[in-house]
């Protein structure tokens, strides 16, 4: 792939492949800024099209529809890989298979970070880093943090999160097609600032028996967070954005995060703003989950409501999330768990990574195969006949990746 | 000297028919309603209580601090026992919530919230039997905060070895006093690793003495994951401050809101204040639309503090079967019957069932 040109945060690639000489034309957001401001300049409140992948073929035949694989690329996307611990590597294993099965242009870079299982150091977390300098995306699982500490209060996960600077976390909450639940039909994407507030890692004892943590808001962190909302919002054709808080209690900390989202508020007049206090708004979550959109608040509390709103839909094998940062994008579930009880078992429930690869590859532009993924995976849960046991089935993981490659779309051509 | 007579009378006339005072303060808003309400259904149901109501409005005391009014501290430190309705606490009004200030008299440490689903109040959740235990002097709530520089707050959780310890017993004494078989502690020491950890080990060297409850711990992420799939899988959950005030509104949305979550304070001495924790409805005060519901349960919760069960379960047979039965029924629970109503037709379910 060869670059063309590049500029104002974007960068056209060139693919050529195949002797009859046709080639694509990619173009890749370099930062979201850039993807972000030219949203802004003529499509805002309206639905995105996707960039389409067109072939512009030096021959004279007629271009090739979407329905239509396109033909075998010469060259790949690399995206950096890191399995973490519990479930991490069955789901990793699982997102290779379907890929292999659909032929789908990505390489993966692996790299196996974990702490309980003595696998970390600082060469490790280094060389990680510098493939993803390199790839810019990257797929992983969760690195689980022992309870024990030595020495250092910060997991690996989090000094990752925030060397990558990895500051919005964003998680899809969509019902499942086919799976009902006690709510059906949700549909909310909640956004959580990820590097500061409650997990500053700032901990002392001043006094025997007695342990201080601080909680770290700062006003630079909340207008970024609450502005990635807003122009997420606006991006994806949202109406409202509810921050989440405690101010009533926690009156500067949360007041000062407040005060930021409202400030970048005035600058999105189409989009409407509210804000809700913490316990009221678990309290509504159960009882009446429609009235939210787009949910943005701290550090903690995102936690929490990432794994309610999972719980909500079908637990945490269903529900994809991501993690950007200005230069880089990372895929993961939205609720992260190792699971450990689950490993070697072959039950985990392999959706919310598959549906994580799937908007990874829309990420990439490769918008034919992310559709391709994501139907064939939501076709198996309509279908209802292979379902794993957290969705009340009784299939294994290796069964359900079985069933999502018969129902890929794409064969290949050999 | 007749005067001495009379009240020497009075309390020899009050133990010997075991008569306890409580204290009770009915709030503002709704409040006055629905305490009325309950006072007459512990009336007709016959219960040895003697009520003694006093008002709490912050006042300034002689060394500039702001406390509660005398008569009502000691009418509580007297009492022992407390039933609160609704505060307002007002935003501007340059004092600290009520709330507070009575937590700070009293040490109210342990809050307790029991959701059990109301049978004919239908929710999607059914079968909830839980118990929410929350430390509620310190942690997350201490209200210290600082602006170090411009745009940038620190706020600081403060856990220590002594609360977490007495807030583990209580969970621990509860749950045996209660018949209850497990003890979970909610707890994210994955993240605070010293905060939460201090708490948890409190919590692991109490359940040593307690081996009849189970312990178990888990985290805060993973309860309110399996708690909106599978409530029933919980008992006893007790955790720090933060965390319980979050997990047991999270609770009482289970089961159908604040309007019908029971709720108690429990303090050092042996006080404990039993209150509904919904708001205090200013738009519908005095309209006699009132749901009396919270404040009854929580009046029975409070019964079963005092050790008189036979009361306390016939009341709450009564208000369960005027639910289940749906025919009257306040506003909120969805038909269209006044406070007074709903207060009579309990009267005299309690009645019936003597």
């Amino acid at each position: 792939m060869r670059t063309l040109i590049k500029g104002y945060g974007i960068r056209f690639d060139i693919m050529v492949f195949g002797k009859a000489g046709k080639f694509h034309v990619v173009p890749t957001l370099l930062n979201i800024g850039a993807g972000l401001g030219l949203m802004g300049l003529g499509l805002s409140g309206v639905r995105l099209q996707p960039l389409c992948v067109r072939s512009l073929s030096l021959t004279a035949s007629q271009n090739a529809t979407l329905e239509s694989p396109p033909a075998r690329a010469d060259s790949t996307f690399k995206v950096t890989m890191v399995p973490g611990d519990g479930v991490g590597p069955e789901l990793m294993t699982a997102v290779k298979e379907v890929f292999k099965s659909g032929d789908v242009p990505v390489e993966f870079e692996e790299f196996h970070l974990s702490e309980v299982q003595n696998m970390a150091s600082e060469e490790k977390l280094n060389e990680v880093l510098t493939s993803m300098k390199n790839n810019r995306v990257a797929i992983k699982g969760k690195i689980h943090t022992p309870m024990e500490y030595k020495g250092e209060l910060a997991s690996y996960e989090m000094r990752l999160r925030r060397k990558l600077d990895l500051f919005a976390n964003v998680v899809h909450v969509n019902s499942l097609p086919g799976y009902s639940t006690r709510h059906n039909n949700l549909d909310l994407v909640i956004i959580r600032e990820q590097t500061e507030g409650e997990y500053s890692s700032l901990e002392h004892e001043s006094v025997s028996g007695v342990v201080e943590c601080l909680k770290i808001i700062t006003r630079e962190k909340s207008r970024r967070i609450a502005k990635f909302a807003f122009d997420y919002a606006t991006k994806k054709g949202r109406s409202k954005v509810t921050a989440v808080h405690k101010a009533n209690i926690m009156k500067l900390g949360d007041g000062l995060f407040l005060q930021s989202c409202a400030e970048v508020a005035e600058l999105y007049p189409k989009i409407k703003y509210e804000n809700i206090i913490i316990d009221n708004c678990c309290m509504q979550l159960v009882q009446n989950p429609y009235q939210f959109d787009v949910l943005v608040m701290p550090n903690l509390y995102g936690n929490i409501i990432d794994n309610l709103a999972a719980g909500l839909v079908g637990g945490a094998g269903v529900v994809p999330g991501e993690s950007y940062s200005a230069e880089y994008a990372v895929f993961e579930t939205g609720a992260r768990h190792p699971f450990a009880q689950a490993v070697g078992r072959n039950i985990a429930n392999p959706t919310a990574m598959l549906l994580s690869a799937a908007n990874m590859l829309r990420h990439l532009n490769l918008e034919y195969h992310s559709n391709m993924v994501s139907e064939a995976v939501k076709r198996v849960i309509k279908q209802g006949k292979v379902r794993t046991r957290d969705l009340g089935g009784y299939s294994t993981t290796g069964d359900f990746v079985r069933a999502v490659v018969a129902n890929l779309r794409h064969r290949p051509l050999h | 000297v007749s005067r001495i007579k009379c009240q020497i009378i009075f309390y020899c006339i009050c133990f010997a028919f075991q008569m306890q005072t409580v204290t009770i303060i009915p709030g503002d808003g709704i409040g006055p309603e629905i305490s009325t309400s309950v006072i007459k259904i512990f009336e007709a149901a016959k219960v040895p209580i003697q009520w003694e109501e006093r008002n709490v409005t912050a006042i300034k005391g002689p060394g500039g601090k702001w406390m509660i009014p005398p008569e009502a501290k000691e009418s509580m430190d007297k009492s022992k026992i407390g039933l609160k309705g609704p505060l307002k606490t007002p935003i501007a009004a340059g004092h600290p919530s009520m709330n507070l200030l009575l937590r700070k008299t009293f040490d109210l440490y342990a809050n307790v919230r029991p959701c059990v689903s109301i049978e004919g109040y239908k929710t999607p959740y059914t079968d909830v039997d839980l118990v929410t235990i929350r430390e509620n002097t310190e942690g997350e709530y201490s209200g210290i905060e600082h602006v170090i520089v411009d745009g940038v707050v620190q706020s600081i959780k403060l856990i220590t070895e002594e609360a977490s310890r007495r807030i583990a017993e209580y969970a621990f004494e509860y749950a045996r006093n209660n018949q209850r078989n497990s003890v979970t502690a909610v707890h994210k020491a994955n993240i605070m690793r010293m905060s939460d950890g201090l708490f948890l080990r409190k919590c692991r060297e109490v359940a040593e003495n307690f081996k009849d409850v189970k312990f178990t711990e888990m985290y805060l992420d993973t309860v309110c994951l399996n708690m909106v799939q599978d409530p029933t899988q919980f008992d006893v959950l007790v955790m720090p401050n933060l965390y319980g005030d979050i997990l047991s509104d999270l609770c009482a949305g289970l089961i159908g809101g604040l309007g019908v979550t029971p709720s108690g304070n429990i303090g050092a001495n042996g006080v404990a204040i039993f209150e509904s924790v919904h708001g205090t409805a200013p738009d519908i005060a005095g309209m006699d639309l009132a749901n009396p519901t919270a404040l009854l349960l929580s009046a029975v919760m409070m019964l079963r503090h005092m050790g008189l069960h036979g009361h306390a379960k016939k009341i709450e047979t009564a208000c369960f079967d005027t639910i289940r039965d749906k025919k009257v029924l306040t506003k909120d629970l969805g038909g269209n019957s006044k406070c007074s109503e709903f207060t009579a037709e309990i009267c005299r379910r309690v009645q019936d069932l003597d």
